[in-house]
């Protein structure tokens, strides 16, 4: 996938980050969310592995970049304008310059200085800076717009494509990796489009500009003058592509550092139990010392190049004054010319200077832009086929043929799941941990799509149904409860958001959310902070019921929904959800048997297998798996 | 900034050769016209030919020792700042952490340290450099003309009251800026976080709604302060040109009366546009020393939090005992109340008094919301008590150094959280040198040493964020496993055995018991099942504790456990006693 011939950037990192990066590189490179599974290497030695950072294809990159811009062409074309404009203005400064000089030249001869000329040249001159003042006010302007309401768009763009990104894709990734794609290499890409672009163009309209007014004065000085340009090409271009690696590396640090800082942050409570935070501080340091490598690396590199240009500007100075004023005592050109001269070469030499150290930039933020894109070229949730059809009525009529799943190859977690649900019957499945229970409700969302089998709604395969519709059709309340920053009320709606006041706090009392919410200090409008930090984990769940409850979903999926809810609360819940459930299809996964007693058909699941099936009366009957379930947990009870 | 002093002199040492050395061209030049063209000295412009190369050959070295020294000032200042950062997030506590939020301290500890030693690079570099630049250029305009450069003077007081205008406006305009980067990477970090919620109710539209609301902000933002920017920018350019103008102008007289050469005139010229590009320079370096100061701020702000819960001044330290010693601890809670910093209402807990005798399990039952888990939380002091004392082995927890604290104790959370790494490296998390043999133990313990067998790469299995979905119950079990391989005195499970099924549960409190024999146990639970066997059982409700004993004991006297137990086997336990039904809240 990588040309060997492409320079890159070892990072020297423990294995235990290697494995990280390897994989972060891996995914990025082959621009699919297919997960891999990959050996850590039986971490056996603990010498530093090196990881080679590869700089991908730059044009690719740069011409997306470009194409970024494409809904902007008016706005462009009046910067060009605008760029024409200025350059055209500060063209005209040396040449005004020049004759103003000549123009004191001649008190040498004894003539009185031509003041009306002077005059005139100085009046020009201050038209000249005027405009020039006027015209870069407009640039800074416009390129502000352009650039913010690109990157703005990149961002949507970048968080509209998350939103459609497998599950997958993010079991892979830490949270803060992504968080660092979405700003750090924006911010980048960001910075060289409003800096960058507009006056690379800039430079190169200067360029031209200058050389043509050269070319006008003197043939030959001009030739003198760019005896050097080859050489600051050619120096750009030695350099660029390993700028590129080293910034790439840079950013690929940086991702990592965020992730760890991401991870360990959000988990503080567990770091301070466990006395971590100095082994967090470790974590950190070899991490952060790793970026501070690479980085200076890019920056030495990158920085070295400014001065370099000087030379070759300043080789081309003292030819140019050298080789100008021989030709001057020749009588061949005037003192003016040499001045409007070294003026231009300035002129001349800023913009390549300035090219070849905006394509210093540009290296950096496509370093930044490769990162975004990889994340842009994921392979989405497979598209809805385009003929499908959204059911009208939703009966809530469930089958499972002959399902297998597994995250990883040769771990199979579900194994020839069959089950068929009639609509408004309640399936509980029960079992020990990592049954597979979860993955059942899984599949059915299509968070992940089964390896073999098929599962239908209503008849039809949910392949064959638009996404939103069948996740519409049901909603599920997690294991992991998940709130969102606002109010009780936002978070409650999340679950039908055209929903009324009145209705909200009727499902939170359906719920039986509605009294510790009456408690709370603003009530329904409380604000809750990150992750309803402030409540505590049963009164999430509870909310989190509310929510599922206001969906109002023809399928209704709880999976342990109140396990962290106290029991006397749970029945409460139950009760209401007695009504609720009525005419619903239900799937209950819980632990406390007592919740499930009522269920139409009980699944035992093992191993990934369903071991038995039935109502509860045959299961007891058959005094099978599920019996001993039951007498455990009344065995416990009863120990006493 | 110590360390890097050597650096940091460096860079502008260097960066002054550069400079000295630019300096010299227009100069160089002036000769070449003035008395090489002027009197045909063709051998004079040579040599002076020679003499500009020589010295911009010496400059690059210049430039080159710059760029060598600040890059590794900038990046080695970043890089110790992040550290230090960083190690003082670690040592605040909840009260703070809860008070900027996660996503505002990544923002500070990437983005604004980021800012800051950006501009710590450009002023080692462009501070140094221009100013001297400046310097260099007054002063040898000064030394062909005292009246030419008289003029710069006049523009100097225009440039300085533009400078501090930029510099006022803008740092305001910056730090707003780094708030809606946080309030977009904090919309971002939820939606990571919920996907799953976002995904299962189809709000994907929703979530691009809110973040684009977010989005637009920082961009609304970015552009009012660019457009600011864009205005100040020109008109400083604008007053420096006026002073070529004059020079031009003053020069045409001092040219007729004979005083100056043309070429000084010229070198003049030269010299303004080298000042006005220095000024240019230094406008644009203020924009990222506005920006740098409004991150700095906010860096600052977090260095300067003091942590709420610290070490008492002059704690013993105790004993070595932590891991491997499992003798139970004495814990006792005496009248305790609390209040979260800054709640109004009903205390979250009010006169709670209990105690644990070592190697007894005691377990807390109550409603949702009665204030299990802040109870919990006061034992390794997430929070300290406002009321009464929490003592262990007969010492305030407030007396313990915190460390010594924590490794009395292991904690197991309602959420369990695993780390990006391997199983072994997640078990091994509050242990770093354990064996693994240990580790394996720790595993057998917990129930969970064939489950991770199960995996192809055992051990070694990925999880955690980057790693595979394990359920609910596989997680509890992988964090009661890190737990118990500190062999701790005193065990919280803050009900972490919610997702474990009650067979399950079982095996694995006798297993416990067997691996660490005399530790004690506080339990936090739901399920009758998981706490019947305890020594003691805690029963809260609303913060206070209406009941304690054992589940016999209980099951007679108390009318909240007996609620409990109905609404977990069914059976109406009053219908033999007292009044019927529930009263819940």
């Amino acid at each position: 996938m990588t040309e060997p011939k492409k320079p890159a950037l070892e990072l020297q990192l423990p294995p235990r980050w290697q494995a990280l990066v390897e994989r972060t590189m891996a995914a990025d490179a082959k621009g699919g969310g297919s997960r891999q599974g990959r050996h850590m290497g039986g971490g056996g030695h603990h010498g530093m592995h090196r990881q080679v950072v590869r700089a991908r294809d730059a044009r690719g990159s740069f011409l997306r970049l470009l194409r970024a811009l494409r809904g902007r062409t008016l706005w462009l074309l009046v910067m060009f304008a605008l760029v024409i404009s200025g350059t055209c203005l500060s063209l005209l400064s040396p040449l005004f310059l020049g004759r103003a000089i000549d123009a004191l030249k001649v008190v040498k001869n004894e003539v009185p200085v031509d003041m009306d000329v002077l005059w005139r040249m100085l009046l020009f001159l201050l038209l000249v800076y005027v405009g020039n003042t006027v015209v870069s006010f407009l640039q800074g302007w416009l390129s502000a717009k352009i650039s913010q309401d690109t990157v703005c768009e990149l961002r949507r763009d970048l968080f509209a494509k998350l939103q459609t990104l497998p599950l997958t894709f993010f079991d892979g990734r830490t949270h803060g990796e992504i968080l660092s794609r979405m700003t750090n290499d924006i911010e980048i890409v960001a910075q060289v489009l409003s800096r960058g672009v507009v006056h690379f163009f800039g430079s190169v309209i200067t360029l031209f500009g200058a050389l043509a007014s050269m070319l006008l004065l003197s043939g030959r000085l001009t030739l003198t003058a760019m005896v050097t340009v080859p050489f600051c090409f050619l120096l750009t271009k030695l350099v660029a592509k390993r700028i590129r690696a080293y910034f790439l590396a840079q950013q690929t640090m940086l991702g990592l550092l965020n992730g760890h800082i991401e991870e360990i942050i959000s988990a503080q409570k567990t770091v301070k139990a466990f006395n971590h935070e100095e082994q967090a501080i470790a974590d950190f340091a070899i991490l952060n010392q790793e970026l501070r490598r690479t980085g200076i690396r890019a920056r030495i590199l990158s920085g070295i190049v400014p001065p370099l240009m000087n030379l070759l500007n300043n080789i081309g100075y003292a030819l140019l004054a050298g080789y100008g004023g021989w030709l001057a005592m020749q009588g061949d050109i005037t003192i003016g010319v040499i001045a409007a001269f070294i003026q231009y070469t300035r002129q001349f030499s800023r913009p390549v200077n300035e090219i070849a150290n905006q394509y210093n930039d540009i290296q950096s933020a496509l370093a930044g832009a490769e990162r975004v894109f990889a994340m842009m070229d994921e392979e989405p949730e497979p598209a809805d086929a385009p003929d499908v059809q959204s059911l009208a009525t939703v009966r809530g009529e469930l089958s499972f043929d002959n399902v297998c799943f597994s995250y990883k190859d040769g771990e199979p977690v579900l194994r020839d799941f069959t089950l068929q649900v009639q609509p408004g019957q309640k399936i509980a499945l029960v079992g020990s941990t990592g049954a597979g229970k979860t993955t059942v409700v899984s599949l059915l969302m299509r968070f992940y799509e089964p390896r073999q089998g098929r599962i239908c709604l209503d008849g039809v395969p949910i392949t064959q149904l638009p996404r939103q519709c069948l996740r519409q059709a049901m909603a599920m309340v997690l294991q992991d409860t998940q709130l969102f920053s606002g109010t009780v009320r936002d978070n409650i709606r999340y679950g039908r958001l055209e929903s009324s006041d009145a209705e909200v706090e009727a499902a939170a009392r359906t719920a039986g959310a509605d009294a510790f919410i009456s408690r709370l200090p603003q009530g329904y409008d409380t604000i809750l902070s990150e992750n309803g930090g402030n409540l505590s984990q049963g009164q999430r769940q509870l909310l989190s019921i509310a929510r599922a409850v206001l969906a109002d979903p023809p399928v209704l999926i709880l999976d342990e929904a109140t396990s962290n809810v106290d029991t006397r609360t749970e029945m409460c819940v139950q009760r209401a959800m007695i009504h609720l459930m009525k005419g619903r299809t239900c799937l209950v996964i819980a632990h406390r048997l007592s919740t499930i007693r009522d269920a139409d058909v009980i699944l035992v699941m093992a191993g990934g297998r369903i071991v038995e099936r039935g109502a509860r009366r045959e299961l007891l009957a058959l005094r099978g798996a599920y019996w001993q379930l039951e007498q455990s947990q009344a065995a416990l009870l009863s120990a006493e | 900034m110590a360390p890097y002093r050597r650096q940091i002199a460096m860079a502008p040492i260097f960066m002054i050769i550069e400079v000295a050395l630019e300096l010299l061209q227009p100069r160089f030049m002036a000769r070449i016209i003035d008395d090489g063209v002027g009197k045909g000295d063709l051998r004079l412009i040579w040599v002076t030919c020679l003499l500009m190369l020589g010295t911009s050959a010496l400059a690059v070295i210049g430039g080159a020792g710059c760029t060598y020294f600040s890059s590794l000032a900038g990046q080695n200042f970043g890089a110790d700042l992040r550290q230090a950062l960083f190690r003082k997030v670690m040592s605040l506590s909840f009260a703070e952490t809860d008070r900027f939020t996660t996503a505002s301290l990544i923002t500070r500890l990437t983005q604004d340290v980021g800012q800051v030693q950006h501009m710590l690079v450009m002023s080692l570099r462009m501070l140094v450099r221009q100013p001297l630049m400046c310097l260099g250029g007054v002063v040898m305009a000064l030394l062909i003309d005292i009246r030419l450069a008289g003029i710069l003077l006049l523009l100097v007081p225009p440039i300085l009251f533009m400078s501090l205008l930029t510099y006022r406006y803008s740092r305001p305009m910056f730090s707003l800026i780094q708030e809606k980067v946080d309030r977009l990477n904090a919309a971002l970090q939820e939606n990571l976080a919920g996907i799953r919620v976002v995904k299962a109710y189809g709000r994907s539209d929703y979530e691009k709604k809110r973040f684009e609301r977010e989005n637009r902000g920082l961009s609304a933002q970015h552009l009012r302060t660019a457009r600011f920017m864009s205005g100040m920018m020109p008109l400083t350019m604008l007053i420096m040109n006026m002073g070529i103008l004059a020079v031009l102008y003053t020069g045409g007289w001092t040219v007729r009366s004979g005083e100056l050469s043309v070429g000084e005139v010229m070198a003049m010229v030269n010299y303004i546009t080298q000042i006005l590009f220095s000024f240019m320079f230094a406008a644009f370096v203020l924009t990222d020393f506005s920006r740098a100061k409004a991150s700095a701020d906010r860096i600052t702000a977090v260095m300067d939090t003091q942590p709420s819960v610290v070490d008492p001044e002059g704690a013993a330290p105790v004993a070595a005992g932590g891991r491997g010693a499992c003798r139970g601890a004495a814990v006792e809670f005496r009248d305790v109340s609390f209040r979260y910093p800054g709640a109004a209402g009903a205390p979250v807990l009010q006169g709670v008094s209990f105690a644990i005798r070592p190697g007894e399990t005691v377990a807390v039952l109550g409603s949702t919301g009665s204030g299990k888990s802040t109870l919990a939380h006061l034992l390794p002091r997430f929070y300290d008590a406002t009321g009464g004392a929490v003592v262990i082995d007969g010492r305030d927890v407030r007396d313990y150094h915190l460390s010594d604290l924590r490794d009395k104790m292991s904690m197991v959370l309602q959420e369990s959280v695993l780390f990006s790494g391997t199983v072994a490296e997640n078990i091994r998390w509050g242990e770093a040198s354990a064996s693994q043999d240990e580790v394996e133990a720790a595993a057998r313990a917990a129930q969970v040493h064939d489950f991770v067998l199960s995996f192809k790469d055992g051990y070694e299995t990925l999880v955690g964020q980057r790693g595979i979905t394990l359920s609910g119950g596989q997680k509890q079990r992988l964090a009661i496993a890190r737990a118990l391989l500190k062999k701790p005195s005193l065990l919280i499970l803050d009900d972490s055995t919610s997702a474990i099924d009650g067979e399950t549960e079982g095996r694995l409190h006798a297993s416990m018991k067997e691996a660490c024999g005399d530790m004690s146990i506080l339990q936090i639970a739901q399920r009758i099942s998981s706490v019947c066997n305890a020594d003691r059982i805690v029963v809260l409700q609303d913060g206070v504790i209406v009941g304690q004993g054992r589940h016999a004991d209980l099951l007679r006297s108390c009318r909240v456990y007996q609620e409990i137990v109905e609404s977990q086997t069914g059976e109406d336990l009053s219908a033999k006693g007292q009044n019927g039904g529930l009263n819940h809240d």
